[in-house]
């Protein structure tokens, strides 16, 4: 690597907005790549199953807008990876819209590299016979049942699609499901730089200032990769990178510190070496590139149904100390009356072990509880009637001792039911064997401003 | 004495939950892991699962930190779902004890 290369991460999640005062002082510090992650499984199927982000789309604007004006005044391309919320074709063009808007009314002319990572699910199909499909950890085998009520399928980039927009002179990349380090690693590969470097600190500019103290994902935090180690520092002067707080991020939402996955790699972390350059900036090297066969992780996701709920609260203690007798009676009643078991009803009991379920190792009651009533059905209909039956059900049944004879339940609410619309889980998170780094995602390019 | 500095849980993809123990005082973390309290038998016995369902196990020198990785019950915001973002599930590891 000839030159060193500074890569700015506006922030871990575009749409979350960026802090004016921390991009002014990265402005300053004269990056020459800017990007941002959108994407994440984290919020649940939901996005990826209806297409829909789980940002505003006022402040997505804004934070765009802020990343393009920013570009343009360094002449540094601007890159978004995962656009949308989870990377699909409808959240691409859902950033799409957002960026010819913020081009109309800034008068931008800017040649814009759109990359795609949806894949036919005829393709995945075919893998899938062919054995080229394998779970991701502790995931059921893909079915071709599930695949057919999977709503689409998306597959993570690494950094080859993004390193072609690159070399086609791209303003703007809007790129579709990536593996979020291939973001801001792919600059740093065309710069010459050690992959293993170059991956690992993609993975960690991905989250913003996460790696920082205090860490935040709504921040800045810029990059300089350099031949034999990169360097992390917060724009915002009330943060600090420390060698502790930086490896800490090793950690953060992978299943081991020492090794993470991606396409076609490995990367080993367990010989890393993080060290202080001042009392803010911190050093790493020894990041390795471990080459693997090249397969890309896939996702998807399929309708489970329709919810509505109940939320309420308990505070009489004879009731709450026969709460399994009353939901055990309300789930007989509602069983008696809908013959058709189609639906799902459950009581999350808060309080007692809302929160862990069997896992609780203290599932022993407050003085009050929350009870959550859920029911999801096959239709929204079917979800409201089970639920308003099984509500006035809990309501009014007579359990052991009662004295309250009134009411059982105090509900926040009124209506005391509240639809929840469509509900996801995900169908499709598998490993799908491939030849071809850039094969499965397209690349367009389309002119604003021309 | 309370010796962790960081006690945390967070879904490391839909299928799963990685549990975080992060120390400060290098001594501590030196004292810890040579306790041998922390391994996956003891993870799975903290959260009544099998054996099989501890997924990885480790502790990562550079960050005086423990990680354990569980398969979760249900994929993250399915309908069975208590916690989306598996960020809640640290509580019973704070109970912990460990002779030094």
């Amino acid at each position: 690597m000839k030159e060193p290369l500074r890569v700015l991460s506006t922030l871990g999640m575009l749409g979350y907005g960026i802090p004016e005062d921390s991009l002014d002082r990265a402005v300053a510090m004269r990056p020459q790549v800017i990007g941002a992650d959108a994407g994440s499984t984290d919020a649940g199927p939901h996005k990826l199953g209806r297409g829909v982000p789980d940002v505003s789309r006022e402040v997505t604007r804004r934070d765009i807008e802020l990343m393009l004006l920013a570009g343009r005044r360094l002449g540094a391309p601007v890159i978004i990876g995962s656009a949308g919320g989870s990377g699909a074709r409808a959240h691409v063009e859902w950033t799409w819209d957002i960026v010819r808007e913020i081009a109309q009314a800034r008068g931008l002319r800017l040649r814009v590299a759109v990359i795609g990572a949806d894949v036919p699910k005829a393709e995945v199909a075919d893998a899938m016979r062919a054995g080229k499909v394998q779970p991701l950890g502790p995931v059921p085998p893909l079915t071709e049942e599930a695949l057919a009520a999977t709503t689409g399928v998306v597959a993570q980039m690494g950094t080859e699609p993004y390193l072609a927009a690159l070399d086609a002179g791209a303003d703007l990349i809007i790129a579709g499901r990536s593996c979020d380090a291939a973001i801001f690693a792919a600059p740093a590969i065309r710069a010459g730089a050690d992959p293993g470097l170059a991956w690992h600190l993609g993975e960690i500019l991905e989250c913003g200032a996460m790696c920082a103290d205090p860490g935040s994902a709504n921040d800045c935090l810029l990059g300089t990769i350099e031949a034999s180690r990169f360097v992390l520092e917060p724009t915002n002067p009330a943060r600090r990178c420390t060698p502790l707080s930086v490896a800490c991020h090793s950690l953060y939402e992978r299943s081991s510190a020492s090794r993470s996955e991606g396409p076609g790699h490995v990367l080993d972390l367990s010989q890393a070496r993080f060290e202080a350059l001042d009392d803010r900036r911190v050093a790493v090297s020894g990041s390795r590139y471990v080459p693997q066969p090249l397969a890309f992780k896939l996702e998807g996701a399929r309708s489970a149904g329709y919810r509505t709920i109940v939320i309420g609260g308990i505070r009489d203690p004879i009731a709450i100390s026969r709460l399994d007798e009353m939901t055990a009676a309300v789930q007989g009643a509602t069983r008696t009356l809908f013959r058709e078991q189609d639906y799902q009803l459950r009581f999350v009991i808060y309080g007692r072990d809302g929160v862990m379920a069997e896992r609780e190792p203290t599932p022993v009651p407050g003085h009050e509880v929350g009870v959550l009533l859920d029911v999801v059905a096959p239709s929204q209909e079917r979800a409201d009637t089970v639920c308003a039956f099984a509500r006035s059900q809990l309501q009014h049944y007579h359990y052991t001792g009662i004295k309250a004879t009134a009411a059982n339940v105090a509900f926040p609410t009124a209506p005391s039911d509240i639809r929840c619309g469509e509900v996801f889980e995900f169908s499709v998170y598998h490993l799908m064997a491939a030849r071809s780094p850039t094969g499965l995602f397209p690349i367009e390019y389309r002119m604003l401003g021309a | 004495m309370e010796i962790a500095r960081i006690v945390r849980s967070k879904n490391s993809g839909p299928f799963e939950i990685t549990l975080d123990v992060v120390f400060d005082d290098p001594s501590i973390y030196g004292k810890v892991k040579a306790a041998g309290v922390l391994t996956a038998e003891s993870i799975a016995a903290l959260y009544r699962l099998p054996r099989e369902r501890v997924l990885n196990c480790e502790f990562f020198d550079p960050a005086l930190a423990f990680k354990a990785t569980i398969a979760r019950s249900v994929s993250s915001g399915s309908p069975a779902e208590t916690d989306t973002y598996g960020g809640q599930q640290a509580a019973p590891l704070l109970g912990l004890r460990v002779e030094i």
